[in-house]
């Protein structure tokens, strides 16, 4: 690990904040890869080893399916995200992927609303080298907003 | 202002024509918590299964009062207020934990997991000399100034609790019926507690109660049931209450012949919409099912119990102020699942909660007709589906489940003091 890997996990972490802020599902999806996890937790299971999520995707098939339901089924009020991230935190390597982690928060804004804090939290990322550039095999979002605001309806 | 007036006109003596009122008065909630959160009714508080071991505890709340679920040494669990008998202080500020005793931090009063007071700091005073300074009054007897403990009622591993000491007993309150419906989930195997999700909802909370009492809307805002096959209209199906239709059970067991599209008159029904990942709805059928697919229980007035196919939850309804309420899901499992059978539940739990794939919805158009509540006086709204009257069905085409726990409301709410 050194300057390089932290510049490029850094860019992966912009790529990944520009897609869902962009409403860009279909770069979204692409940032993963085929067998990877997606979770989003509340602290309270995360820090209790209570197995529940807000939302457990196994596979980036999933992550489509998900994408589906944003496009096609899922009833909701029409909000934008802003996400700002931390620095990464790299923690370690080894043959399964790189270990790192950063701080978010993620603003809502609903049509003609006031913005609003939406999502705090932290990722807890696994991320693998690819002929396509680093991927993500593992994004667990940790959040400290544990009274989500009545929805949550877009990736975090 | 005297209570009655506070009541919206109801057009009709039936209750398929809601006022908009009844979800917008201020002093109409605070009459509702009365009624029915801290008198006469059975609220959910929690699970066996989360203070399993003496000196557990749990913080959750009975309409808007704090109150907190223990296990003592003895194994049994008690319920009491989360308000120091001294100066009223909600001295618990942990979710959840264990603890000998519990200490209210503001002058030190201490408490047994019962709720017994067992001391007070100066009680006898400060001895100076041969005088005394200050203390409690000779008559201070502290055996009367516990907390508040409420009646509890544990069946099946659910627990619930009642400030009511005079309740009518937690059978009687489902009745028989709506009882079959709760045995059938909690039948006193041992729960795994699997963990929680949390939404904040902008709407009254006799709302959430209506949507589980609702199967005109599934197959109709939950386009992904129907996408998916989940929802047919050829399911079948059936709507039991109570005998005084406070409380419901919608049950359905997944229709299985012919071309779904042939008996879903649903736009958004796509038969050849696959899943890209199967695993979502990789069903295993339970033997303690006997037969439904899906039984949605709603306990008037707390909390909805859940059996979608394979993932079991209850959804706990606490009111903040007339216009919105916290909604609180606990999913569970039972000890005996093996892995796969945990693991199914877990993913099937996508598709519900604050981000389910057919639950994020309802909490969005319940946040969508509380707007127009406040903002429309002298409205109301209108239930007629199936009919103005209510009673049992064999049919989900019919809004007999509100009409019912209105005219319950009515009972109680127009009641004299």
């Amino acid at each position: 690990m050194n300057a390089q890997t932290l510049y490029e996990i850094a860019q992966l972490h912009a790529d990944y904040a520009a897609a869902v802020d962009a409403g860009d599902w279909d770069a979204w999806v692409a940032l993963f890869t085929e067998d990877c996890v997606y979770r989003i937790v509340p602290r309270e299971n995360f820090e209790r080893g209570l197995p529940l999520a807000t939302l457990a995707f196994d596979s980036r098939a999933m992550l489509q399916d998900r994408v589906y339901a944003i496009r096609e089924t899922l009833f909701h009020d029409p909000y934008y995200q802003r996400h700002v991230v931390g620095l990464p935190r790299l923690l370690s390597q080894d043959d399964a992927g790189l270990r790192c982690e950063a701080n978010y928060a993620v603003f809502r804004t609903k049509l003609s609303q006031l913005s609003t804090v939406f999502n705090v939290g932290r990722y807890l990322d696994r991320v693998v080298h690819t002929p396509a550039g680093w991927r993500f095999a593992e994004r667990v979002c940790v959040y400290d907003s544990e009274m989500i605001p009545n929805s949550l309806i877009y990736p975090i | 202002m005297t209570p009655t007036t506070a009541l919206p006109p109801w057009a009709s003596e039936g209750t398929h024509r809601i006022p908009f009122g009844v979800y917008t008065d201020e002093q109409l909630h605070q009459r509702e918590l009365q009624r029915f959160f801290y008198q006469g009714h059975w609220c959910y508080v929690g699970l066996e299964v989360e203070v399993a071991e003496p000196g557990d505890f749990k913080r959750t709340s009975i309409g808007e009062r704090s109150v907190i679920m223990t296990r003592s040494a003895d194994g049994e669990i008690h319920v009491v207020e989360n308000v120091c008998a001294h100066r009223g202080m909600r001295f618990c500020r942990e979710r959840h934990g264990r603890a000998k005793n519990f200490v209210c931090p503001y002058h030190q009063w201490g408490y047994g997991l019962d709720g017994s007071l067992k001391g007070v700091p100066f009680q006898r005073g400060v001895r100076k000399g041969d005088q005394v300074h200050g203390g409690m009054p000779a008559d201070f007897n502290p055996a009367e100034h516990g907390l508040t403990r409420l009646k509890v009622a544990r069946r099946g591993g659910a627990v619930f609790a009642s400030f009511d000491h005079g309740v009518e007993s937690f059978e009687d309150y489902l009745g028989p019926t709506i009882l079959g419906y709760y045995d059938r989930l909690f039948n006193g195997r041992p729960l795994k507690l699997l963990g929680y999700n949390r939404q904040h909802i902008p709407g009254n909370w006799k709302l959430m109660q209506e949507n589980i009492k609702d199967p005109y809307h599934p197959g109709l805002l939950h386009t992904w049931f129907v996408t998916f096959g989940l929802w047919r209209a050829d399911n079948e199906s059936a709507l039991k209450m109570d005998a005084r239709h406070r409380h419901a059970a919608m049950i359905s067991t997944r229709g299985q012949a012919g071309e779904a599209g042939q008996v879903t008159a649903v736009s958004s029904f796509k038969s050849r919409m696959q899943l890209n990942d199967p695993r979502f709805l990789d069903i295993v059928p339970e033997p303690w099912w006997g037969g439904p697919t899906a039984v949605m229980t709603t306990v008037f007035p707390s909390v909805i119990l859940q059996q979608q196919v394979n993932s079991v939850s209850t959804r706990q309804i606490v009111p903040d102020g007339h216009g919105a309420f916290f909604f609180e899901w606990t999913h569970f499992g039972f000890a005996d699942d093996d892995a796969a059978m945990t693991e199914r539940r877990l993913r099937q739990a996508n598709l519900f909660g604050p981000a389910g794939f057919v639950s994020a919805d309802d909490g969005e158009v319940i946040e969508f007709s509380q707007q127009a509540f406040d903002s429309t006086p002298g409205g109301h709204t209108l239930a007629e589906l199936g009919g103005r009257d209510v009673g049992d069905t064999g049919h989900m085409v019919t809004e007999t489940l509100i009409r019912g726990m209105y005219r319950y409301w009515r009972e109680v709410m127009e009641a004299g003091e």
